[in-house]
């Protein structure tokens, strides 16, 4: 008979860690920077209490990080690291490095505001500079998303011949420091979703080189096998979303998640924890007569475009929430948006709040739709 | 094709993209055929990037992993460390880097790696400036040098890395000379016995950057030992010894003039009179506190 399952309550960096030691890596980067520092304390608390046995290397900078993680990946390990913000900067271009070299290993971004001005508070500025960095980026809404979706970013990753790396993005702060219920598997059926790693490059009998130079002819080649490798993600993600779904009992969702979207005439768009705050606009705003829903986008890349224009063609007017903007065009999320339903004739607004910490209640949230609603709403409209 | 290119029992294959009178091929043959089939290397951006060939072909024959400038002793780091976790044995993961990765852009994850004491060999080949871009100076350009981004000399001193290094109290510090190949591969010998972190810094003259004729390259790797301004040396577990013909030369007088060395280079050739003296002089100091190495 099945193990029952735990029940636990949590706070977001820690049920990420639960996952990743029940996902069993062989070798583990840590470098302290808030909002993430709690997860990797907790990991390295783990393995000091014997839970987990790994090599944990007290690395000296993010960049650093980066690429201890590549290195033990390519040389056959199930590896791990987590950042946030100036790390992520800073770490750049070895998350650009594993993505060119499609090396398939798993990173936990707690999102947080960029300097300057210092802010250690939420936005989406690190997670959205890394959109073309040949990475699957997905983005949590809750704790329990985020335990989710760590454990089906290393399957996703380790999926049988896809090789992208995956970052998992979760709110600093509003979810790393959170304490939400959660369910967790049982260490049995983690091992049962996720089979030993098979991914090595290092074969002393039959050696490779990897990352050496690509002439003119040969490099266009790699990035066009990364563009498809991107597209053909997408069934994956939603492949391993099944899987899960039917293991965990719960619809998990991949690539997108729709609330209420079905008879709806008007759409929001938001990714990530203040998703939650949607949702409770949306019933506020049913209980007036509004027919609105939230379309949350979970996976930021490979943008799940087709879904997009699915849900929203027919809508009269779509809101994007965004927690991160494109400086002399507009929101990030609200531009992929509109690239998504090009030539549909669906208006699309876009609201920019929350940037460095800024508190966005579901009642400013009611306020935007009701005027979209209206037909008042401006097309771009900052939360200032 | 790799096995009929294979003329003798090179581990390093002949016909790659090295310049005329380019010693790294040598140096890598010879730290290969030490440390056998079972190294992974570990090579940053630098000259050797190039000479390791395209996506055709690599006259590598162990595993080779192509690093970001200044990421190698940490991606070095991950191969060991998972290596270990997935129950090898019996490897070596060696890290092959020029002195602007060494030295400057690399020089906090080279530390970083020695501080953790990593099971790593770590491999300075030191050219003296970033030649694969062509020739800009870095922090080990000996003084007075001309580089691209030094046209009148360089002012500063050449960084004293290997006794950075040896600051580190790593398990094995040594400096090496292409010039005296045995003396390198004993060196390479004993490194791959030792356990925790090692660090070889190569003296690796070129050529085109040091403005000498590529025939000339063994003599101007033995000047830089005979006349004293390249200390062949290595530091065991702290302990300080000098190696080769280097042991001869605490007293000056079996020390070449620099002079010798100086003037087969192009890159020196508008250094005044004074300034020719003034290297001698930090020569000569240096040897001074090397006499007080010897006597910890």
């Amino acid at each position: 008979m099945q193990k029952a399952r735990k029940v636990l309550a949590l706070v977001g960096n820690h049920a990420v860690a639960y996952a990743v030691k029940q996902a069993k890596p062989q070798v583990l980067a840590v470098f302290p920077i808030t909002p993430q520092t709690t997860m990797l304390e907790k990991l390295a608390e783990y393995i000091a209490e014997g839970e987990l046995k790994a090599e944990l290397v007290k690395i000296e900078s993010e960049h650093s990080a980066m690429a201890t993680i590549f290195g033990a990946a390519v040389a056959g390990a199930r590896v791990f690291t987590a950042t946030s913000s100036q790390g992520l900067l800073y770490m750049t271009e070895m998350i650009y490095w594993v993505g060119g070299a499609r090396v398939p290993l798993v990173a936990a971004v707690a999102t947080r505001a960029i300097a300057a001005p210092w802010s250690i508070l939420d936005d989406h500025h690190d997670f959205v500079s890394k959109r073309d960095a040949i990475w699957i980026q997905m983005m949590a809404e809750n704790v329990q998303d985020a335990y989710d979706l760590t454990l089906m970013a290393f399957r996703i990753s380790e999926y049988p011949n896809l090789l992208l790396p995956v970052m998992m993005g979760f709110d600093g702060f509003i979810l790393t420091h959170t304490m939400e219920r959660l369910e967790v598997l049982n260490d049995e059926e983690v091992d049962e979703f996720l089979p030993p790693r098979k991914f090595n490059l290092i074969d002393f009998e039959d050696p490779v080189s990897i990352g050496q130079v690509a002439d003119s002819s040969e490099y266009i080649k790699y990035r066009y096998s990364a563009m498809k490798a991107m597209e053909n993600a997408k069934s994956v993600i939603e492949e391993v979303s099944k899987e899960y779904s039917k293991l965990v009992g719960r619809n998990v969702p991949g690539l997108v998640e729709d609330f209420m979207c079905d008879d709806a005439d008007y759409a929001i768009v938001a990714m990530g924890a203040w998703s939650g705050d949607v949702r409770e606009a949306v019933r506020r705003l049913r209980g007036e007569g509004i027919k609105s829903c939230l379309l949350k986008v979970k996976t930021f890349r490979p943008f799940p475009k087709e879904l997009i224009r699915k849900y929203l063609s027919e809508k009269k007017a779509v809101l994007v929430m965004d927690r991160a903007y494109s400086y002399g065009l507009g929101g990030v999320l609200a531009s992929e948006v509109k690239s998504a339903m090009y030539g549909l004739q669906v208006p699309v607004y876009n609201f920019v709040a929350g940037l460095g910490g800024q508190d966005v209640r579901p009642t400013v949230i009611v306020d935007m739709a009701k005027k979209l609603h209206e037909g008042t709403l401006q097309e771009e409209v900052w939360l200032v | 094709m790799t096995e009929a290119l294979r003329l003798d029992n090179a581990r390093f294959l002949r016909g790659n993209a090295a310049c005329p009178g380019c010693p790294i091929p040598k140096e890598l043959d010879t730290l290969l055929s030490v440390m056998g089939k079972r190294t992974v290397l570990v090579v940053p951006a630098s000259c050797t990037s190039v000479i390791l060939g395209d996506t055709r072909g690599t006259p590598s024959t162990v595993p080779v992993i192509h690093s970001a400038m200044a990421a190698s002793a940490a991606i070095a780091s991950g191969v060991e460390r998972a290596l270990r976790a997935r129950g090898e044995k019996d490897f070596n993961v060696v890290v092959w880097a020029g002195d602007g990765a060494t030295g400057d852009i690399g020089f906090a994850t080279l530390s970083g790696a020695a501080e953790r004491n990593e099971n790593i060999l770590y491999v300075c080949y030191d050219n003296e400036a970033f030649m694969n871009t062509g020739i800009q100076r870095s922090s080990l350009t000996p003084y007075g040098a001309w580089t691209t981004t030094t046209p009148e000399g360089k002012r500063e001193f050449k960084k004293p890395l290997p006794l950075v290094m040896m600051q580190h109290r790593i398990p094995y510090v040594a400096t090496a000379s292409i010039g005296y190949i045995f003396d390198y591969e004993q060196k390479l010998r004993k490194a791959k016995d030792v356990k925790g972190f090692r660090y070889i810094h190569l003296l690796s003259p070129c050529p085109p950057g040091w403005r000498y004729d590529s025939s000339l390259t063994v003599e101007v790797a033995k000047l830089a030992v005979d006349t004293g301004i390249w200390p062949l040396f290595e530091v065991e577990n702290g302990e300080f010894r000098l190696t080769s013909v280097s042991k001869t030369h605490l007293d000056k007088s079996r020390r070449k003039p620099v002079e010798a060395y100086l003037k087969l280079q192009g890159r020196f050739k508008n250094l005044t009179q004074e300034q020719v003296q003034e290297i001698q002089r930090m020569i000569d100091e240096m040897w001074e506190e090397i006499k007080a190495l010897l006597k910890k």
